[in-house]
C-alpha cells in the first residue's frame, strides 16, 4: 500500500524536520521528524505526558513550536513551510485541506449548533452560500457518518457520545480535507462504540484517500488504522516503523514493555 | 445656559471620542474601543449613543431624538431635553429640520441628506456575540475575515423556521469586509443604511463606536436561495395611509382589534397634514 502511493507520488504531503516544543525547562517534544506521504496514516502512541499531543499540537498550528519546520504540499504553491505561514494562510489551511478531531468532542463541537449548522460551518467558511446545497451536503454527510438524516435539526448536546464524536468526524471531512490530525478519536468511548467507529474512520480514510496523524495510548487503534507508527517516551521519539512490525518485533525496550503491558482478554 | 460644559462632557473627553468616530469613519464597520464615561443614565438608556451625540454637536446644529421612530416617548424626550439644559441646542421632531440625529432602533422614513449625521444607540456592538462569546476570539474572527459563522445563525433560522426568522439587528457586510450589527433596527430598514448621511454607532457600556460614512456599500447577508428580504407588516398606516412605512401594531381592546401606525411619528404627522386620510383616520387624529 504504501509503495503503491508512493510510487505515484513521491512527494510527501507533510514533512516534520527537528519539531522542537519546550515547556520552559521542561521537554513537550523534542527533535521529532518523520515524512508522511499521500494516503497514509501514522500512528503516534507512548504514555501520557510523552508530549504526543503535544507534537500533534504543534503540528496543527495550536502551539507555536521553539524550534523546527511542518512543511506541508499545498494544492496551490506545493511544499509550504506552515510555520512560516501568516495567520490567516494557516487558518485558512485549518478550515480547508487540514482537519483536527478533539478528543472530547464537545471541544470540537458547536454544542449550541444542530448537527447540519455544525457540518455545514466550514462549507459555508470557504463556499458560496447556498442553504440548499448546504444541507444537502450536511445529510450526505450524516448518513456517511452512519447518523439518520431526521436528526439534522437536533443539536449535539442531544446526542450520544458516540454520535458525538461521529458528528465531529463529519464537521470536519465535509470540505475534502487530505490530512486529518486526530487525538485520541476513541477516547471515553465504550468498545463497541469503538469498534463502530475505527471500521468508519478506516473506511472514509480509503475512500477518501486521507492521510491521517492518529495519537492515541490504544494499541488496538493504531493496528487497525495506521500504517507506520511512532513510540514516543519523555518527548523523543524512541522507535519508528511500519505497525505490525512495530508492535511483532518491538526493538526498544520502552516499546517492548508497552506492548506487553496491552491485556489479552 | 447651565453651569455644564457645552454638551455636557468635559473637552479632552469629546476629542477622546471623536477620535475614535474618525477612525470608525476611516475604517467603516470596524468596531473602535473608546473610553466610555459614566453618564447621568443608566446603561441601556443610551449612553452610547448620547456620547457620540455629545461629541458631534456644535451650537448650530438642531438636534432630534426618537426612540423605536417615535418623538414622544419617556428615552427620546428625556434625552432631548437633557441636551437642551446641558448643550442649548435647538431641537426638533421633524425629520428635514435636524442636522443631528440620535436613534435608537430605526432609521427615519424620510430620506437623509448629506448634511446630516444620524446617531445610534447599540446595545451589543458585536454581531458574533451570541455565536462566540469570547471576545478576543470574534476580534480574531473580525481581523482574519471569517465569518462562516454569521451565516451558520441564518441557517439555523432557516432548518428551524423555514426562512431566516431575525427581522431585527440583521447582519450586513460593510464595504465588502467587516461584518457589523447594524444595532436592533428591523431588517425593513436594513437597505437604508446606504445613504447619504453620516452614520455613527455608540455602545456605551461595550465601549465601542463603529461607522458607516456616506455612501457606503452595505450588504445584508444572506443565501443565495434565501435572499435578503426587508418585511413589514403587510398593512397601511390606518392613520396615514403610508404603504411604504414601517408600522406598529397596536391592541385597540380586549376583543383582539387592532391597528397598524408608523412606527415613525414625524413622518405619520407630515403626512397627515398634507391630507393623507387613513382607514382610522379621522377618530384618531
Amino acid at each position: 500500500m504504501i509503495k503503491e502511493v508512493g510510487a505515484q507520488d513521491m512527494t510527501p504531503l507533510l514533512q516534520v524536520n527537528s519539531l522542537t516544543k519546550m515547556y520552559g525547562a521542561r521537554i513537550g517534544c523534542k527533535d521529532v521528524s518523520f515524512d508522511l506521504y499521500p494516503g497514509e496514516v501514522m500512528g503516534i502512541v507512548g504514555e501520557s505526558g510523552s508530549g504526543k499531543s503535544t507534537l500533534l499540537n504543534a503540528m496543527a498550528g495550536y502551539h507555536a513550536p521553539d524550534q523546527g519546520e511542518v512543511i506541508f504540499d499545498t494544492r496551490a504553491d506545493g511544499p509550504q513551510d506552515t510555520l512560516k505561514m501568516s495567520e490567516p494562510e494557516r487558518r485558512m489551511l485549518g478550515r480547508t485541506d487540514w482537519a483536527f478531531v478533539h478528543q472530547p468532542a464537545r471541544d470540537g463541537l458547536r454544542m449550541s449548533v444542530s448537527a447540519g449548522g455544525n457540518i455545514g460551518e466550514r462549507l459555508m467558511a470557504v463556499g458560496g452560500p447556498h442553504y440548499g446545497e448546504i444541507r444537502a451536503q450536511a445529510a450526505d454527510w450524516l448518513g456517511r457518518v452512519e447518523i439518520s438524516d431526521s436528526r439534522i435539526d437536533d443539536r449535539p448536546s442531544a446526542f450520544s457520545g458516540g454520535m458525538q464524536q461521529r458528528l465531529q468526524i463529519a464537521r470536519n471531512l465535509v470540505t475534502g480535507p487530505r490530512l486529518v490530525f486526530m487525538d485520541e478519536p476513541t477516547g471515553g468511548l465504550d468498545v463497541s462504540v469503538q469498534a463502530r467507529l475505527l471500521d468508519l474512520l478506516r473506511g472514509l480514510g480509503r475512500e477518501m484517500g486521507l492521510s491521517a496523524i492518529i495519537v492515541t495510548h490504544d494499541l488496538a487503534v493504531v493496528r487497525l488504522l495506521a500504517d507506520r507508527l511512532m513510540v514516543m517516551k519523555d518527548g523523543h521519539e524512541v522507535e519508528s516503523g511500519l505497525t505490525d512490525q512495530v508492535l511483532d518485533d518491538p526493538q526498544h525496550a520502552y516499546t517492548q514493555l508497552l506492548v506487553s503491558s496491552v491485556l489479552q482478554v | 445656559m447651565s453651569d455644564y460644559n457645552f454638551a455636557y462632557l468635559d473637552e479632552q473627553t469629546k476629542r477622546m471620542i471623536r477620535r475614535a468616530i474618525l477612525k470608525g469613519l476611516a475604517v467603516p464597520g470596524y468596531q473602535v474601543p473608546f473610553a466610555s464615561r459614566e453618564m447621568p443614565m443608566p446603561y441601556g438608556w443610551g449612553t452610547g449613543g448620547v456620547q457620540v451625540t455629545a461629541a458631534t454637536l456644535t451650537p448650530d446644529d438642531t438636534l432630534k431624538v426618537i426612540d423605536q421612530g417615535a418623538d414622544d416617548t419617556t428615552n427620546a424626550v428625556s434625552i432631548r431635553k437633557f441636551f437642551q439644559r446641558t448643550a442649548g441646542v435647538a431641537t426638533t421632531e421633524e425629520t428635514t429640520k435636524a442636522s443631528v440625529i440620535q436613534t435608537r432602533h430605526r432609521i427615519p422614513e424620510a430620506e437623509l441628506s448629506e448634511d446630516q449625521v444620524l446617531v445610534y444607540q447599540v446595545p451589543i456592538p458585536e454581531p458574533l456575540r451570541f455565536l462566540e462569546p469570547r471576545e478576543t476570539e470574534t476580534r480574531k474572527m473580525h481581523s482574519l475575515e471569517e465569518y462562516g459563522l454569521m451565516h451558520v445563525k441564518l441557517y439555523e433560522d432557516i432548518s428551524q423556521h423555514g426562512d431566516i426568522a431575525t427581522s431585527y439587528a440583521y447582519p450586513v457586510k460593510v464595504e465588502d469586509r467587516y461584518v457589523m450589527d447594524p444595532s436592533p433596527i428591523p431588517k425593513f430598514d436594513n437597505p437604508k443604511l446606504e445613504m447619504a448621511a453620516i452614520q455613527l454607532f455608540g455602545a456605551g457600556r461595550e465601549q465601542r463606536i463603529y461607522a458607516v460614512p456616506p455612501y457606503t456599500r452595505v450588504v445584508s447577508l444572506d443565501f443565495e436561495d434565501y435572499p435578503f428580504e426587508a418585511s413589514k407588516a403587510d398593512h397601511a398606516c390606518d392613520l396615514c395611509a403610508a404603504g411604504d412605512s414601517y408600522l406598529d401594531e397596536v391592541i385597540l381592546d380586549d376583543a383582539g382589534s387592532r391597528m397598524f401606525v408608523c412606527s415613525d411619528t414625524d413622518y405619520c404627522r407630515s403626512r397627515r397634514a398634507a391630507g393623507h386620510v387613513g382607514r382610522l383616520g379621522e377618530e384618531a387624529a
